[in-house]
């Protein structure tokens, strides 16, 4: 030890003082697949210097179970319920896209108490998305409580999906030609009591403890910043994008079902990080909240689905009545509907970003090609570049910003 | 009214537009269902895209997607899919591409291309030329073959389960308890392309040609050597393991009995021949 001291005597030098420092080598760290933060079963494979992320190398996979591959084999009513199964926490924002596309090639029109339905119950997912969201973000950066008050939330949401389908996550609720069932007057007026009441107090009571928080701002302002251009190249959307300062909603700009008929705002961000991410899902909640009365206040009475027989089946009731709905039942059943030749993408903006569907039909009753467009694919691979010089402790919040889900992810 | 999909409004001429910025290296323009796509040629694609993003202004690149279609002669199809947020519209760019051909890498002009190319390599095995990372991303460490291809069966080749002996994960060959099952509901009436069971056994309708004559049967060979390879079936009673048919004398009064019960004896001599040896 002393011969190094006297070493290092002679080499010290006031105008380098870098001179003489030890070369240390970089290491790489595995962070997860089984880790808490990680949202999943995602592993990152970590190049560190120090505690500085010098590169860092998503593997994904780690969840794929052929979504797309077994949809082929289905007929396209069987292959609804693999939908809930890809984002198991806004199952019906999945849902969305998938049915909009075999209507779109279908040409089939959808009765209008059906399309308030479908975007009521859409933005009810996105509540309930959120609230996992930004209820794990706050956890992933140190804070217990909002989470556990967030879930309450969740856990609200959850209960009402179970009154209107039968299921509290993967709902299988909408079907190519409207929704399964119509929704009893109570439900209705529960969830209107609850958007009055439980909703704000819980949730602005739980956002209080964090929005203005000091630690939570030191733990996400201008954390991993975005720039409108980066935003575009790398194929950002929904909170993303918006996170970044662009106004792009796609229920705005492209709107489906009655979107066009609801009066909301997009939020955007101004400093382009972490927090400005995390700031958008909370007033898009608030926003959700705001279309969820209008439908209330608008939904018509009448259908809740298609009365095109070769689509959508009939009722019970009139099965027992007549021989023609019965074989409509059982065709559907048995060999399902045929579409038309054709491809189409469609797109929807899933609580998470553009959740797209590219459906390629050969005319049979089962699709030729089903390739899913995840919103979490195109986050999480700008992952390498929005931690790029930042401390290994950032890696949950930018992750926990980005709401990636790996049943979606990984397909 | 019609569907309730996303409304895009259509930008009146702007297929023609992109027709004219893109020149002799469009192939195909297809308008279907208020969707344009483009095809393009392969070699051209990556100039054609940053065409289409700089002069056309389509910004982001959403979605890479790769179709197999066996029966083309380039099988595979590269769906390169785009949005524009100035203009609110998007287009579609197709390639078509085979086994070995590389389709040119747009990730110098986007990087999210990356990881979607990376996609397409990893289902279906098209190789894209100057992506710098080009690794499977969605299967297994190791996994071999490309499932998204029409050959490649639903089941897959090999599974894993947890061996207690080994105390790690082990890789098998597929064994299914039950054979697969697909059914196809082509309607008799509208076409199907197969014969449908026991349709072999009607009669052939007036005017059609005659059916084939029966191949002659296989010449008798030393049975009971070759009993492992016969496929096992009980096209006669004796086949069943039910042994001698007890009515014997019955079967002799009726006119086509006589052979049966011969062949019958016959066989159970065959069988009984390795054990004589033995």
């Amino acid at each position: 030890m002393s011969d190094y001291i006297e070493k290092l005597d002679h080499e010290i030098n006031a105008d380098d003082p870098t001179l003489g420092d030890t070369e240390i080598q970089n290491y790489t760290i595995n962070f997860g697949p089984q880790h808490p933060a990680a949202h999943g079963v995602l592993r990152l494979v970590m190049e560190l210097d120090g505690e500085i992320v010098e590169r860092c190398d998503p593997h994904v996979g780690l969840l794929h179970r052929g979504t797309e591959k077994l949809i082929e084999y289905k007929t396209y009513l069987q292959a609804l319920p693999y939908f809930d199964r890809l984002d198991y926490c806004s199952p019906l924002g999945m849902e969305h896209s998938y049915v909009l596309a075999i209507e779109k090639l279908l040409n089939l029109e959808v009765p209008l108490r059906a399309q308030y339905l479908r975007v009521f119950f859409a933005e009810l997912t996105r509540i309930s998305n959120h609230m996992l969201n930004l209820g794990s973000h706050v956890m992933d950066v140190g804070a217990m409580t909002p989470n556990l008050w967030l879930f309450e939330i969740r856990e609200d949401c959850l209960n009402f999906f179970e009154r209107a389908s039968g299921a509290r996550m993967h709902s299988a609720y909408f079907r190519p030609g409207g929704v399964h069932q119509d929704v009893p007057l109570k439900l209705l007026t529960d969830i209107a009591d609850w958007l009055d009441t439980r909703l704000p107090r819980l949730f602005e009571d739980a956002i209080s403890l964090v929005a203005d928080n000091r630690i939570f701002k030191q733990r996400n302002v201008d954390i991993a910043v975005v720039s409108k251009e980066d935003a575009l190249k790398w194929g950002f959307s929904g909170p993303m994008i918006r996170g970044s300062g662009i106004a792009w909603d796609i229920r705005k700009s492209q709107p489906y079902d009655v979107y066009d008929r609801m009066e909301f705002d997009v939020p955007v961000g101004t400093n382009y990080d972490c927090y400005d991410r995390f700031m958008v899902r909370v007033e898009e909640v608030r926003q959700s909240a705001r279309i969820m009365k209008q439908c209330l206040q608008e939904m018509p009475e009448g259908p809740i689905a298609s009365f095109d027989r070769k689509v959508s089946p009939p009722k019970r009731g009139e099965m027992k009545q007549s021989m023609e709905a019965l074989i409509h039942h059982f065709k559907l059943y048995t060999e399902g509907f045929h579409v038309p030749a054709g491809e189409v993408y469609v797109a929807t903006e899933s609580p998470k970003g553009e959740f797209g569907v590219y459906l390629v039909a050969d005319g049979s009753n089962k699709p030729y090609r089903c390739k899913i467009r995840p919103t979490a694919f195109s986050h999480l691979q700008a992952m390498d570049f929005m931690l790029k010089g930042h401390m290994l402790a950032d890696t949950t919040a930018v992750l926990g910003a980005m709401d990636i889900v790996f049943g979606e992810c990984d397909r | 009214m019609g569907h309730s999909a996303p409304k895009i409004a259509a930008i009146p001429g702007i297929a023609e537009e992109i027709a004219g910025l893109l020149g002799p290296m469009l192939i195909e323009t297809v308008d279907h269902v208020g969707e344009l796509s483009f095809t393009v040629v392969r070699e051209k694609l990556a100039d054609a895209m940053e065409v289409l993003r700089d002069r056309a202004h389509y910004q982001q690149l959403m979605e890479v997607a790769g179709v197999d279609y066996p029966e083309r002669p380039e099988r595979f199809e590269v769906c390169y899919h785009l949005l524009s947020v100035t203009r609110n519209h998007r287009v579609r760019v197709k390639v078509s591409t085979d086994e070995d051909k590389p389709v040119p890498s747009v990730t110098h002009i986007w990087p999210v291309a990356g990881w979607l190319e990376r996609e397409v390599f990893d289902m279906y095995g098209v190789i894209f030329s100057g992506n710098p990372d080009l690794r499977r991303i969605l299967t297994d460490y190791g996994f071999k073959g490309y499932p998204q291809r029409k050959d490649f069966p639903l089941t897959g080749y090999v599974e894993l389960r947890y061996s207690e002996e080994d105390k790690r994960v082990v890789y098998e060959p597929v064994r299914l308890a039950q054979d697969f099952r697909s059914f196809d509901f082509m309607s008799p009436w509208e076409g199907a392309q197969y014969v449908l069971p026991g349709d072999e056994k009607a009669p052939q309708a007036p005017g059609a040609p005659s059916p084939a004559p029966a191949p002659p049967p296989p010449p008798a060979a030393p049975k009971g050597e070759e009993k492992g390879d016969k496929p096992k079936v009980t096209e006669k009673s004796g086949d069943s393991g039910a042994g001698e048919p007890t009515d014997s004398k019955a079967n002799a009064k009726s006119p086509e009995a006589p052979a049966k019960p011969a062949a019958d004896t016959d066989e159970g001599k065959g069988a009984a021949k390795p054990e004589d040896k033995a």
